[in-house]
């Protein structure tokens, strides 16, 4: 048993509604109990579809355990069949049913439905809700794909692939879609089936037909990817073009594959990336120290476009997805941190505590922590809420998805110019941090003398306690260093969006060397420590 | 679940009645999803569902953006592990609430919270919560009860609660009264102002604010059902000696006034104060829902089952602001406690009790009325068919009971029709 607030990830069978909301032609039958259909508001509400997903559930009650249930999922799947007429049915277990052992797969085989029944096993107390839409996807392609006819292209013909992983509920799925479609394109190359987002079984059964598969999200996509290399001989494109190299990358790597010149796409250059970080605005952004956390694909790629196409430094990179571990500690070594691999978010809010970054990348929990925490924060990855599936086109890949992610991070950033004229009138009272945002003359600028930032640091540190605790890290917590007065007054000169960090790096210096009272010069001997 | 409905002792012919009984897909929510209110109001008591990953991710898709304000709730995950064995689960379970315990000091009562998986694989939670409270008290009380679907929908999860509470509240067989069922602050004190108005003083509350402060009961005590939903709470406070001051719910101008009559007649309050105490709130209660009758005289409804209060709210919304109702369901009808409600509401509605949901919807699509009461995972597919929907889970979570929000309730359901004529999109 595990003590959990919140989670990263739904169970598995979510992973399959996914899979199956995503498709067109298939309906899920899934023996559940009541109650379970909330499922439902996520893609409802959350990715505000339209339709209902595709999901009958059995929702059986406690009058009808016993052997009443599998009757009922039988008229469950009578009656789903009957009333949608879906070229497939999907079935499945949720975690109680998994209890109760009915054996969806084989019971609803032995009704003898004109249609092809996919049972899927998801094993909801060990996996989670991606493994679930990788595995179901991967259940769906075995069952469906037909091994195609020996064809030689025609002369002239453009290649074609598939591309594999974007499913409902997916994090700007819908426009990395678009874009990559796009971006084939514009190389050469047609896009034969997209799967599981806007397939039908049908769709499915044609995927081998394809010269190679792109697998933009392998912890949907890559299982199924893997099986249709080692049977059908289908070369997968591994590259995900998420940032400005990784999306040359991806291109160069698709060229190849085809026998393509990239030449011409590489030199349209389309993305306003690179000149938007050479640009000396950006040059503050130079050494931010971030820390990035979010499903392994988005992680590793964003921490490469920190580092490579921001000129951040990475303090911190980790993933919820335990199936991509090894892949986020390699990368995690290449910029020499630990990869913090957990389902935890009181471990990652401890991590975040204890670094102090200057940025956060994350997803929504990492966004409520960094909140919390007063450091800005921009979402890379699901879990994600409402608001990030937007309305406007707003891809992840490509070279568009460069400009957006460029956009997206920097702007909780203070602009470089606003920064530095902040810093320059800090003490004008028209600009002092005490006075307030107001453009409007008649606002009376609050008194200035109380230490403002002090409630909001109390806040602060009633959270990082008990975080910091956990992680062992107790010199942070316990504080028995006094500020002097003077030295009080010299923090406050500092500017309140890195106060915390100054006023916590000097209190731990202080406590590393066994001070009591802090004084202006442990205030400049801490900045000179920890100075970058 | 309670099974004494079998005689209701109903007024006029009301028990009478067709109910349209309906088995099939239930497109509800369990019953751990009263915790997103229940913690808000008992402000030191902590909710652990024992419980799935399914578990966990219900009660965060449901409260949202709460949950990230360190909530009272949490989930202890089932694993492998406690499948292979029960001994082991129940130590699991105790590591998992010692450190829980130990994380929040300020908390005073803790439920264990059953869930489907926990109660099919028949882990005890109540000879649980006794072990646990042996070893807490006197600091935490450690309570149980379930909130799985299979055995409660959606506010069912508050009875289950109040009725766990019940058996361990203080014995007094003073005469006072006691409004059970989970109001919002602002609703409970203007009650308690009404009340105190007319001169009944010994008023208190079930569930109460504060972990400390639990309301007694005994013999004397005389309670009035503040939501629809509490047949289990009814009968464990029917066992404590308690009697029922039966009323319709305090929905609308109307519903209000005949709840607190009730109250002030069993307590024998003189009509002339009962009339001084209410009158300026009535007559203020008449004039908010003026504004909304405009907009929704002649309008029909369908209500879709979700939380019980399906039935007061056709009634305020047939009598008090002049719609006509197709379809009210509800996903558990309690005769006798609803037999006053039931009394006001005109024949014409059909009633509805469980749920079919492919052919719910068959017959709603067939009534095409103008405005569909249903749950989220219902009402944007609505929309796109051309209905017009106020999505149900937010009458929970909004005050809407009392004089002063009769008018915000009517608002939510004018709100979503409004809306339709003025988008040009």
């Amino acid at each position: 048993m595990k003590l959990t607030l919140w989670t990263y990830e739904g169970p598995p069978h979510i992973g399959a509604m996914r899979v199956a909301t995503a498709m067109e032609g298939l309906h899920y039958v899934l023996h559940a109990p009541q109650g379970d259909t909330y499922a439902d508001l996520l893609f409802t509400m959350i990715e505000r579809r339209s339709k209902r997903p595709p999901v009958t559930y059995t929702t059986f009650q406690a009058r009808d355990l016993g052997s009443d249930t599998a009757e009922l999922f039988k008229t469950a799947v009578t009656e789903a069949y009957e009333r949608f007429k879906p070229q497939a049915l999907l079935v499945g277990a949720s975690c109680t049913a998994e209890l109760i052992q009915d054996d969806p797969g084989g019971l609803a085989r032995s009704m003898g439905l004109p249609v092809p029944v996919v049972p899927v096993e998801l094993p909801s107390y060990q996996k989670k809700e991606n493994w679930g839409s990788a595995e179901t996807f991967y259940q769906l392609v075995r069952s469906f794909t037909k091994k195609p006819e020996k064809r030689e292209r025609a002369p002239g013909e453009r290649p074609r692939c598939n591309i594999l992983g974007p499913t409902a509920l997916g994090f700007r799925h819908r426009d990395d879609v678009a874009e990559v479609t796009r971006l084939l394109d514009r190389l050469g190359v047609d896009v034969h089936v997209v799967a599981p987002l806007g397939a039908t079984p049908a769709d499915l059964v044609t995927l081998g037909e394809a010269d190679f598969n792109v697998v933009l999200y392998p912890e949907t996509g890559m299982v199924a990817a893997q099986w249709l290399m080692r049977n059908f001989g289908q070369p997968l494109v591994k590259t995900v073009p998420i940032g400005y190299g990784a999306t040359r990358e991806f291109i160069t790597e698709v060229a190849k594959l085809t026998n393509i010149d990239p030449t011409p796409v590489l030199e349209e250059d389309e993305s306003r990336l690179p000149w938007y970080s050479r640009s000396v605005d950006s040059t503050y952004l130079t050494g931010k120290r971030v820390f990035i956390f979010g499903d392994a694909t988005h992680a590793v790629a964003a921490a490469r476009m920190a580092a490579e196409e921001f000129g951040f430094t990475v303090v911190g990179l980790g993933t919820y997805s335990r199936e991509f571990g090894r892949e986020v500690r390699e990368a995690a070594a290449k910029y020499g941190v630990e990869a913090t691999i957990t389902d935890d978010y009181l471990e990652v809010e401890a991590k975040i505590t204890e670094l102090q970054p200057e940025l956060v990348l994350g997803t929504q929990m990492e966004r409520h922590i960094a909140k919390r925490l007063g450091i800005p924060c921009a979402v890379i990855s699901a879990p994600v809420h409402v608001q990030d599936f937007p309305a406007r086109y707003s891809p992840q890949m490509g070279f568009e998805g460069a400009n957006v992610i460029f956009d997206t991070w920097v702007h909780p950033l203070m602009m470089g110019l606003e920064e530095h004229l902040l810093h320059m009138f800090r003490d004008d009272m028209e600009f002092h941090d005490d006075a307030g945002a107001s453009h409007l003359g008649s606002v009376k600028v609050a008194p200035p003398p109380a230490p403002r930032e002090a409630p909001m640091e109390t806040a602060v540190d009633t959270v990082a306690a008990p975080a910091a605790d956990a992680a062992g890290e107790t010199a942070v917590a316990e504080r028995p260093v006094v500020w002097d007065a003077a030295a009080e007054q010299e923090l406050r000169k500092i500017p309140f969006f890195v106060r915390g960090k100054a006023r916590r790096n000097t209190e731990r210096f202080a406590t590393e060397r066994g001070l009591t009272t802090i004084t202006v010069d442990t205030l400049y001997d801490a900045k000179a420590h920890f100075g970058r | 679940m309670s099974q004494a409905v079998a005689a209701p002792a109903a007024p006029e012919g009301c028990d009478e009645r067709q109910v349209l009984r309906q088995r099939g897909q239930r497109e509800v929510f369990c019953g751990l999803t009263g915790i997103i209110w229940l913690h808000r109001k008992i402000q030191d008591a902590f909710f652990l569902v024992v419980g799935s990953r399914t578990c966990a991710h219900l009660i965060q898709s449901a409260a949202g953006v709460m949950i990230f304000a360190e909530p009272r709730f949490a989930t202890a995950i089932i694993d492998d592990r406690d499948l292979a064995g029960l001994a082991d689960a129940n130590d699991e379970l105790d590591a998992v609430v010692t450190q829980l315990l130990e994380r929040r000091p300020d908390i005073k009562l803790l439920f264990l919270v059953g869930s489907c998986p926990s109660e099919v694989i028949k882990l005890d939670l109540s000879r649980a919560a006794q072990r646990l409270n042996t070893q807490f008290a006197p600091t935490v009380r450690v309570l149980s009860y379930s909130g799985s679907g299979i055995e409660t929908t959606f506010t069912q999860g508050e009875d289950a609660c109040l009725a766990a509470l019940v058996p361990t509240l203080p014995s007094s067989d003073d005469s006072q009264l006691l409004v059970v069922g989970a109001l919002a602050d602002v609703v409970e004190d203007q009650f308690a102002r009404l009340f105190a108005a007319m001169g009944l003083t010994k008023v208190r509350f079930l569930p109460p604010r504060q972990a400390g402060d639990m309301p007694p009961v005994g013999r004397g005590t005389k309670y009035l059902l503040a939501q629809p939903f509490l047949t289990d709470t009814a009968r464990e406070l029917e066992e404590r000696g308690a009697t029922r001051i039966a009323a319709p719910f305090p929905l609308g101008v109307e519903g209000t006034t005949l709840w607190l009559q009730a109250a002030a007649t069993a307590f024998g309050i003189t009509p002339a104060a009962f009339r001084a105490a209410t009158e300026m709130a009535q007559e203020r209660g008449k004039r908010a829902l003026a504004l909304h009758r405009d907009r929704l005289a002649g309008k029909r409804i369908f209500l879709f089952p979700d939380s019980q209060l399906e039935i007061p709210l056709a009634r305020f919304l047939m009598r008090e602001l002049g719609m006509t109702a197709v379809e009210a369901g509800t996903p558990y009808l309690h005769r006798q406690h609803m037999a006053d409600e039931l009394a006001l509401l005109p024949e014409s509605v059909t009633l509805s009790e469980g749920q079919d949901l492919e052919r719910q919807l068959d017959r709603c699509r067939a009534e095409k009325p103008d405005l569909v009461v249903c749950g989220l995972g219902l009402a944007n597919p609505l929309e796109a068919e051309g209905m017009t929907t106020k999505w149900s889970i937010e009458l929970l979570f909004t005050p809407v009971q009392g004089y002063d929000q009769a008018g915000d309730l009517a608002e939510l359901f004018a709100r979503p029709l409004v809306r339709r004529t003025r988008l040009a999109v």
